[in-house]
């Protein structure tokens, strides 16, 4: 069971994972998201993974395949609030989710997506 | 030899162990196992063992270790482990083998029928061996949960985790990082990240006496899961030594950032942060 939502903040897609996510949620998710960047002409996407305990290899794919779409229309995707045995579980799987901005918090994630000038 | 000869055999050498329990104990509190015990306390502990192994032959328990009749016997026991500060191979560890010559010469001195006095033999040399058996066990269950103890105690000291400052962790690593100390220690970085919404984190090896490929992979990992997280690693405190053997191994730490001390590496996370360190204008000293 598993609850998406994908929230516009201004020029930036919020996008919150609840609980496990299967792999057509996933698929859905990445097909919402893309339709919605390309839509809004959205600068940046915020993906906050806080509320998800448990990350395959098909999810980490799919983040970086979201990730690869979004750039490809101009949006950079940051992932925050990954949790630390979540992050622990994707190393050792190997995924080290190459080029894909991280932070903290959705705030954090906000301060990146606006740029270094606003660095804390 | 019937069940019913053995029962009298077994009530045969009771008796023998009650009569002459003070002979016995005297000869006893001569052996090194008792001499290093103030005489009190050595005759104590010979009358405790005696009345223990009395009741172990009583109720015919001399060939199990872990007979009930050897629990009134295992206070003894652990007060002769204890003293065995050299461990199990320890040339002062207490040796029960050294209370059979006594016990069987009182013996055979009494005026008995020589089959009595060879089944009584086997009954007494029966008994003691199942007592060193059981002094041994002690010793070695002891010495696991030493071991145990300071295990736990060395993974605690080795992973502090120290706030620098607002958004900078550093955790010192001490000795040597096997895989179990390893994965506490980036466990509980990874929770301190969260829990004090740190942007950097230092993870200083000055201590750490040697990094071979598995130590270098595991800093590797950490670093990388600080960074699926939004905090970035940054790597002090290489010796120059350290800095050639992981070259030599070919190890390369990739795009993590990495400096010769924590100083140099405290520097490059305030500016992460986007903080600078300045002289004091009003020359304050």
């Amino acid at each position: 069971m598993s609850a998406t939502s994908v929230v516009e903040l201004q020029d930036v897609l919020l996008v919150t994972i609840q609980g496990e996510l299967t792999d057509e949620d996933a698929m859905a998710l990445q097909e919402e998201l893309t339709t919605n960047v390309a839509r809004s002409s959205a600068r940046g996407v915020l993906i906050d993974v806080s509320g998800l305990d448990l990350v395959d290899s098909f999810l980490a794919r799919t983040l970086h395949d979201i990730a690869g779409a979004s750039a490809l229309l101009a949006a950079e995707t940051v992932v925050v609030g990954m949790r630390p045995e979540v992050a622990i579980t994707l190393v050792e799987l190997g995924l080290t989710l190459p080029g894909l901005g991280t932070a903290l918090t959705v705030a954090d994630g906000l301060d990146r997506l606006n740029g270094s000038a606003r660095r804390r | 030899m019937t069940a019913g000869t053995g029962q009298n055999i077994r009530d045969r050498v009771a008796q023998f162990l009650k009569e002459n329990r003070s002979d016995i104990e005297r000869a006893w509190a001569t052996t090194p196992v008792f001499t290093a015990r103030r005489p009190a306390d050595a005759a104590e502990e010979c009358a405790e063992l005696l009345t223990g192994l009395r009741h172990v032959i009583e109720t015919g328990g001399e060939e199990d270790p872990s007979a009930g009749g050897l629990a009134t016997v295992r206070p003894v026991l652990a007060s002769l482990a204890a003293r065995s500060a050299g461990g199990p191979s320890g040339s002062d560890r207490p040796d029960v083998t050294v209370l059979k010559g006594p016990l069987l010469r009182l013996w055979r001195e009494q005026d008995l029928p020589e089959d009595i006095v060879h089944s009584g033999d086997l009954v007494l040399s029966n008994v003691l061996n199942t007592l060193r058996i059981a002094l041994l066990e002690i010793e070695l269950s002891a010495g696991t949960e030493t071991i145990l103890a300071q295990r736990a105690q060395l993974t605690e000291l080795s992973t502090p985790v120290i706030k620098l400052w607002d958004g900078i962790l550093a955790i010192p690593l001490i000795g040597t990082l096997d895989s179990t100390r390893g994965q506490i220690a980036t466990e509980s970085l990874l929770e301190q990240i969260v829990a004090q919404q740190a942007r950097v984190a230092i993870l200083d090896i000055t201590g750490v006496t040697a990094v071979d490929t598995l130590v270098a992979q595991h800093l590797l990992k950490t670093a990388v899961a600080a960074r699926l997280m939004g905090a970035e690693c940054i790597i002090s405190g290489i010796r120059p030594q350290i800095a050639q053997t992981m070259v030599q191994l070919g190890i390369d730490l990739g795009e993590v950032a990495t400096r010769a001390t924590l100083a140099d590496a405290f520097g490059q996370a305030l500016r992460v942060i986007g903080l600078t360190v300045c002289p004091d204008e009003r020359g304050a000293g």
